[in-house]
């Protein structure tokens, strides 16, 4: 007793940590800015423990995924490009994830659901449509095998989880490591191109169109290599912005994930809701399998995904759930991957992935809550007194 | 029929030892649940511990001294995740991802040099005389690494901890009821950090008994979800040591089916060379992954039936003076 009002007397403040009354718009936009160049510092931190120059790494990331102001006067807009591919599976799987998120579905499987996309669109363009199929056929069949396959993929957990609650965040995670082996069967099995690991080349008419394919018209394109699927990936991104804010079910999703005793109440079809958000997240995580195959390499193959449906989950969360945000951070991630492809050892990427991550979810307490220091209570009784906030 | 035999004891000895890491994470795990926290950065934990350990071993040469450094490692990592859930109370779900990529970045970059290193010393096998002579249960249980048997140890020293002690009552009721433990005066911050840095320590010991002792080796994602499975069979478990070691070790059976089905004795049929054919490994190999959600299926339906559950405040962060749980 005596020693602590001894301290007290010493130094009259504590740390106070309150929860926010109000929720400053300012505070939303600049708290995700301050968390990455926090993830950034703590990053290079590590990175100089395991021996490599933060400086060097970060600024041969940047220039490699953005490019330069001079390289682009000098037309140079390959970096631009390749950050897009690699944005395209990160914005599609990140909404998949953000979707499942706001319901507070955990839905840790967009990997597998991307994979088993890429497994079905493939199956449409070398098994089930002859290769002269015209392109207009060819690729809304491919998109729709692959939403459906990803779809039914996420669905299985989701039926799971609402029927006999079974967790979701495990049997979506053992999932994906079963859709590495399924399509490593067909891969190595039979779609295998003479036994290797590799299928043979998609027909024209199953590729999604590149910029340098235009080239004739804007020389400009010419060798840039960025594809539709961004394209998809910005009308999804549209009408999933679109349903969750107009529409009842987007309603619903939001009611279901804030407060599901509320909903209940309320008379919402919670059972529904789960299979019908899992379908359409597994969906949106299987286009952007089907985008791999069909708008990067053309063949299918093990080595599809670096992971993109875990990045993904990082996307969503650090554009807070929101669709237009998943498109901003898929592309800042995006540029973190290509800028990656340069570095050595390749692990880098992956640790400030997790890096930004935590820092951004431990740092949300700024958001929710603020830190006060004030001057002990024997000291702010009388000044309470006087007048409390 | 002596084949037969010799297969089956072949397969259920390669399940406990293979079992031995994810039996470590497990119970680990169980430890941070009980108390009410739920730690999703196993798997980066484990890897973490894999790596370190596998460095210690290759650089200093004693097992013995990168196990324990493997353990370290892994309890430091659970602190982050303590700081995060407990302390800044963000949410559980996602601090728990973010440590397991940073664990699985961080291990990748630190093992980056150590992928071919075959020669790091490994910790011993060890036969149990007498024991280890009896036939089929000798083999099974007694004829393996050490790490082995301090699995076999530790399964009833953590039931004994949890069921029947003080220390274990304090732990259970700030995972059942912290405001109710608050009262009487258990510290419930104190207490959920201890038992996530246990649980850390644990899933450490996990990945370094994996690198040193079972696959002893270092490759890039060494755990290959283990550490997934490790939180899934704590809930098959219903946060019980000994049903989490019949999980583990029935795991680590199902893990080597593919390696073990090489083996097979001639079948009726022909069925062997069935077994044997390579494309069928694919679909062995999605096994255990799929045997981990069959139990969860089974887990929840029992738990529907006899209404037990997970503890009550799990995941819950707590904050004093705020709300009733």
């Amino acid at each position: 007793m005596s020693a602590q009002s001894s301290i007290a007397e010493r130094f009259p403040y504590r740390i106070r940590i309150q929860k926010r009354l109000d929720n400053p718009r300012w505070l939303s936009i600049l708290s995700p800015v301050v968390l990455v160049i926090g993830a950034l510092i703590v990053g290079g931190v590590l990175l100089s423990i395991v021996g490599v120059s933060p400086f060097v790494a970060y600024s041969r990331i940047f220039r490699a995924a953005f490019g330069t102001p001079a390289g682009w006067l000098r037309g140079e807009l390959y970096p631009l490009s390749d950050t897009t591919i690699k944005a395209t599976p990160l914005l599609l799987a990140g909404l998949s994830v953000a979707l499942a998120f706001r319901m507070q579905l955990w839905n840790i499987g967009a990997e597998g659901q991307l994979l088993i996309g890429a497994w079905a669109a493939t199956g449409v363009a070398l098994k089930l449509l002859s290769p002269d199929t015209p392109a207009f056929i060819m690729i809304p069949a491919m998109m729709l095998a692959a939403f459906l396959a990803g779809g039914l993929y996420g669905a299985v957990p989701g039926a799971l989880k609402a029927w006999l609650g079974v967790n979701l965040i495990i049997t979506t995670l053992m999932l994906n490591y079963v859709a590495a082996f399924w399509n490593n069967f067909f891969i190595y099995g039979p779609w295998s191109l003479r036994g290797f690991g590799l299928t043979p080349k998609f027909p024209r008419t199953a590729w999604l169109p590149r910029l340098t394919e235009f080239a004739d018209q804007f020389s400009i394109l010419r060798g840039l290599t960025a594809h539709a699927g961004i394209l998809i990936g910005l009308a999804a991104a549209f009408i999933l912005w679109y349903v969750l804010r107009k529409s009842k079910f987007g309603y619903e999703i939001k009611v279901i994930g804030d407060n599901p005793e509320a909903a209940r109440y309320a008379g919402m079809n919670i059972k529904r809701n789960i299979l019908l958000v899992m379908l359409i997240s597994g969906g949106l995580a299987g286009l952007a399998g089907m985008g791999e195959v069909s708008g990067v390499i053309h063949i299918f193959q093990e080595r599809i995904s670096p992971g993109y449906g875990f990045t993904a989950i990082i996307v969503a969360w650090l554009a807070k759930l929101n669709p237009w945000g998943v498109v901003l951070v898929a592309y800042l991630f995006g540029g973190l991957l290509v800028g990656g492809d340069e570095i050595q050892p390749f692990g880098i990427v992956s640790m400030l992935n997790g890096v930004i991550l935590f820092v951004v979810v431990g740092g949300e307490l700024l958001l929710r809550y603020r830190v006060r220091i004030e001057r002990s209570e024997s000291v702010t009784q009388s000044a309470a007194a006087g007048g409390g906030q | 029929m002596s084949n037969y035999l010799i297969f089956i004891t072949t397969i259920l000895a390669a399940g406990v030892a293979s079992g031995t890491p994810v039996l470590f994470a497990t119970i680990g795990e169980l430890f941070a649940e009980r108390a009410g926290v739920i730690n999703l950065g196993v798997e980066g934990m484990m890897l973490m511990g894999a790596v370190t350990a596998f460095l210690v071993s290759h650089t200093l040469g004693d097992p013995w001294i990168a196990l324990l450094v493997g353990m370290i490692v892994g309890g430091l990592m659970s602190l982050l995740h303590a700081l995060a859930s407990i302390t800044l109370r963000a949410d559980q779900v996602v601090s728990g991802l973010a440590l397991t990529f940073v664990g699985a970045g961080l291990s990748s970059v630190i093992g980056w040099s150590l992928v071919d290193v075959r020669d790091a010393p490994r910790l011993p096998a060890l036969d149990i005389p007498l024991l280890g002579q009896i036939p089929v249960l000798g083999q099974i249980f007694f004829q393996h690494n050490v790490i082995v048997y301090l699995g076999f140890i530790m399964v009833p020293i953590a039931w004994f901890i949890i069921n029947r002690t003080r220390p274990g009552l304090n732990m259970r009721a700030v995972g059942e009821y912290p405001a109710a433990a608050d009262s009487v005066g258990i510290n419930v911050f104190r207490l959920r950090y201890l038992y996530v840095f246990v649980g850390g320590l644990l899933a450490g010991l996990a990945g370094a008994s994996l690198s040193l002792a079972i696959t002893p080796l270092w490759i890039d994602g060494l755990t290959a979800g283990q550490g997934w499975i490790a939180l899934g069979l704590v809930i098959f478990a219903g946060w019980g040591p000994f049903r989490a070691a019949f999980g583990s070790y029935l795991f680590g059976a199902i893990r080597r089916l593919p390696l073990d089905l090489q083996g097979a004795p001639p079948l009726p049929l022909d069925a062997h060379l069935i077994l044997q054919d390579p494309l069928l490994s694919y679909f062995a190999n999605m096994l255990p992954y799929l045997f981990v959600i069959l139990v969860l299926v089974i887990a929840s339906g029992e738990a529907l039936r006899k209404r037990l559950g997970a503890p009550a405040a799990l995941g819950i962060p707590y904050i004093r003076g705020e709300r009733g749980i």
